[in-house]
């Protein structure tokens, strides 16, 4: 008879593993990493149980940085709220700004002109890239990899040069309103971007070289803190993480916003859904990324950069507002009594670096929402620590926190 | 009998957003009193707060929603009845970008109840959490209700919408701690803070932007512990 061998996964060793040698009856440790941890990204605290250098239970607990975003939505005009979105998803602003203001104008029914789209959607995308490059460095650094850090902060400071230039903010940006953008890009801006596009590309081989092939780091996320498809949708894992694990959600596919059915991407998908899987979706959708904004910085549409007819929505240009009457009153009553919002819920999702951002809008009417909740990605994504961590030894904990690639800012609201 | 036996083959076949009498067709076969939810953007139902699981699990078996995108709750005021909404939103992966939108009023306003879905998506335990914490809702039925953004001890629901704004004082978390320091969580001075304007109440005064008139000011006194209801857990 052929002997069976069964390979007990590792979580299952870990919790046998003090009866399999009766003798050594060990004692199980808990051990709190964070809410200071340089790998745990910003004020995550992990509770674990260890046997040894084994997880047998992790709890996370959050909210270090609650804020209470959502309470103060509903004290506030919609357009007041707009910095409030940079400090969700901090690493990615634009992209935030862009879907809390697609959000509001879903509910008041209202369409963004083309070149207005189109600004958005290359500021999204340039967040993405940023978003993803800090994201990477982190992953390096977290498993021992340095150079890459030095790589990709070195890009991301080009990128928020630009930012600087069209925002006026280099991470604080607040850049749209409802109905628009707070100005239009500046001159030359366009070409700068694609200038910062073509030298990219071959920056971002290079730095990608450093991990892809780098045995050390094969050898520290290869296999490691696998999400299986149906654990991925079971807990509502989103973005990058759940591509990882070979769902090909998209929502720039598969309901495309601000646009983005105009454009040519790929959506990179990964087969087996460990640390490795996320890194090399992060990687490619850089790629692409750099495919979107070339393609709208090549068919940059003319026109109004905002909605020029909700005059009850956005201001009227300033130098109206100091000649002429009829624009001062309108800029007055947008100031004092915020945009004018129809009732009625709205859901919007978009589909941002680090996962789905959703935002849920109950209006009563008038410039100040009644509810606004919003759906974090990595809130979400967190949620399947205590099932993912178990049975891993402690240093792969690192590896599989950096491949999640979330942020506390947007987890604790 | 099983929600959506008649529809079986509707999910798998198609790859198509759900159409709005793929809708009403879903209201007759869960056959559970659901009835249609007045809605701009998704198709979005309402339903008993009781058959909440049983709806979910037939949108996610027969109706291919297979994502539990968010789970939260609307407070309509102190005073309104029913007071609390709780709405789910779903996505599919396999029909392209198509959402739904349930809805559920709990039963009892000082005691808001739900029954959980953690049974159907393990991930919505974080949410109904999150619920839980910010607006008081039980989710009967869920394996491990804490709160998740506040700590343990905290003596309130901040999103109610009688909480103000800037806070109340508590103490903080860890008696030895606060013995020692006599450390507590004071409210934020609003003084030059939010501006806020009042929709609906305009005169050329109140339409000034200035500092939102907080509880405490001089017309109102700041509400003291026992005008909040406390919680007791």
């Amino acid at each position: 008879m052929p002997t069976e061998h069964t390979f007990p996964d590792a979580a299952a060793k870990a919790s046998s593993a003090a009866e399999a040698v009766p003798e050594f009856q060990t004692e199980k440790m808990s051990l709190s990493m964070g809410p200071s941890h340089p790998s745990t990204h910003g004020v995550l605290r992990l509770q674990m149980e260890l046997d040894g250098e084994i997880l047998t239970k992790a709890d996370p607990v959050i909210g270090y940085l609650h804020r209470g975003d959502e309470k103060i939505a509903e004290n506030m005009t919609y357009n007041q709220f707009v910095p409030y979105t940079d400090r969700l998803d901090y690493l990615a602003p634009l992209a935030n700004n862009m879907a809390y203001a697609i959000a509001v104008e879903r509910l008041a029914k209202l369409e963004v002109p083309p070149r207005c789209q189109a600004i958005r959607v290359i500021t999204a995308e340039m967040a993405r890239i940023s978003s993803h490059l800090m994201g990477l460095g982190a992953f390096g650094l977290d498993v021992g990899a340095w150079t890459v850090l030095l790589y990709t902060l070195n890009e991301r400071e080009k990128l928020y040069r630009l930012f600087e230039e069209l925002t006026g903010a280099r991470f604080t940006t607040s850049y749209t309103r409802i109905g628009g953008v707070t100005r239009d890009v500046p001159e030359g801006w366009l070409g700068r971007v694609n200038a910062f596009c073509d030298q990219f590309l071959p920056i971002l081989e290079e730095t990608l070289a450093l991990l892809t092939r780098n045995k050390i780091f094969m050898d520290r996320t290869v296999g490691i803190g696998v999400i299986s498809k149906e654990d991925a949708l079971a807990y509502g894992i989103t973005g990058p993480n759940l591509r990882g694990s070979g769902v090909g959600l998209d929502l720039r596919k598969d309901k495309p916003y601000s646009g983005y059915q105009n454009y040519e991407f790929d959506v990179p998908v990964g087969t087996k859904g460990d640390c490795y899987d996320r890194y090399l979706v992060r990687g490619e959708e850089m790629r692409q990324a750099v495919r979107i904004i070339k393609q709208v910085v090549a068919k940059f549409p003319d026109g109004p950069w905002f909605a020029v007819d909700a005059k009850k929505i956005f201001n009227p240009p300033k130098d109206k507002v100091l000649t002429s009457m009829e624009e001062l009153i309108q800029h007055f009553m947008l100031v004092t009594e915020g945009p004018q919002i129809p009732p009625g819920e709205v859901y919007f999702e978009a589909e941002n670096p680090k996962g789905i951002l959703g935002f849920y809008v109950v209006s009563k009417g008038g410039g100040v929402p009644w509810r606004l909740k919003i759906r974090a990605p990595s809130f979400c994504n967190l949620s399947i620590l205590p099932k993912l961590c178990v049975g891993n030894l402690i240093s792969d904990v690192v590896a599989i926190l950096g491949s999640l690639d979330f942020v506390m800012g947007e987890c604790d609201r | 009998m099983t929600p959506g036996d008649e529809q079986g083959g509707a999910a798998s076949a198609s790859n198509c957003p759900l159409a709005a009498d793929e809708v009403a067709g879903f209201l007759r076969g869960i056959n559970l009193g659901a009835t249609e939810r007045p809605s701009g953007d998704h198709p979005a139902v309402n339903v008993a707060a009781a058959d909440i699981p049983a709806v979910l699990r037939a949108l996610r078996d027969h109706y291919a929603f297979d994502l539990l995108m968010d789970i939260t709750a609307v407070d309509w005021a102190e005073g309104v009845s029913p007071r609390f909404t709780v709405v789910y939103h779903l996505l599919s992966t396999t029909r392209t970008g198509s959402y739904v939108r349930v809805a559920a009023n709990c039963v009892s306003d000082p005691e808001p109840s739900v029954p959980s879905v953690v049974s159907v998506w393990p991930g919505a335990n974080w949410h109904e959490r999150e619920c839980f914490d910010m607006f008081g809702i039980k989710f009967e039925g869920h394996p491990d209700l804490r709160r998740i953004l506040m700590w343990d001890s905290y003596p309130y629901h901040p999103l109610r919408k009688e909480f103000p704004l800037a806070g109340i004082e508590v103490p903080l978390p860890g008696e030895d701690v606060q013995i020692e320091t006599g450390a507590k969580v004071i409210s934020a001075p609003m003084a030059g803070g939010p501006f806020v304007a009042s929709p609906g109440e305009i005169n050329l005064t109140e339409a000034e932007p200035r500092a939102k008139d907080e509880s405490w000011s001089d017309r109102r006194p700041q509400p003291g512990q026992s005008e909040l209801k406390q919680v007791k857990e």
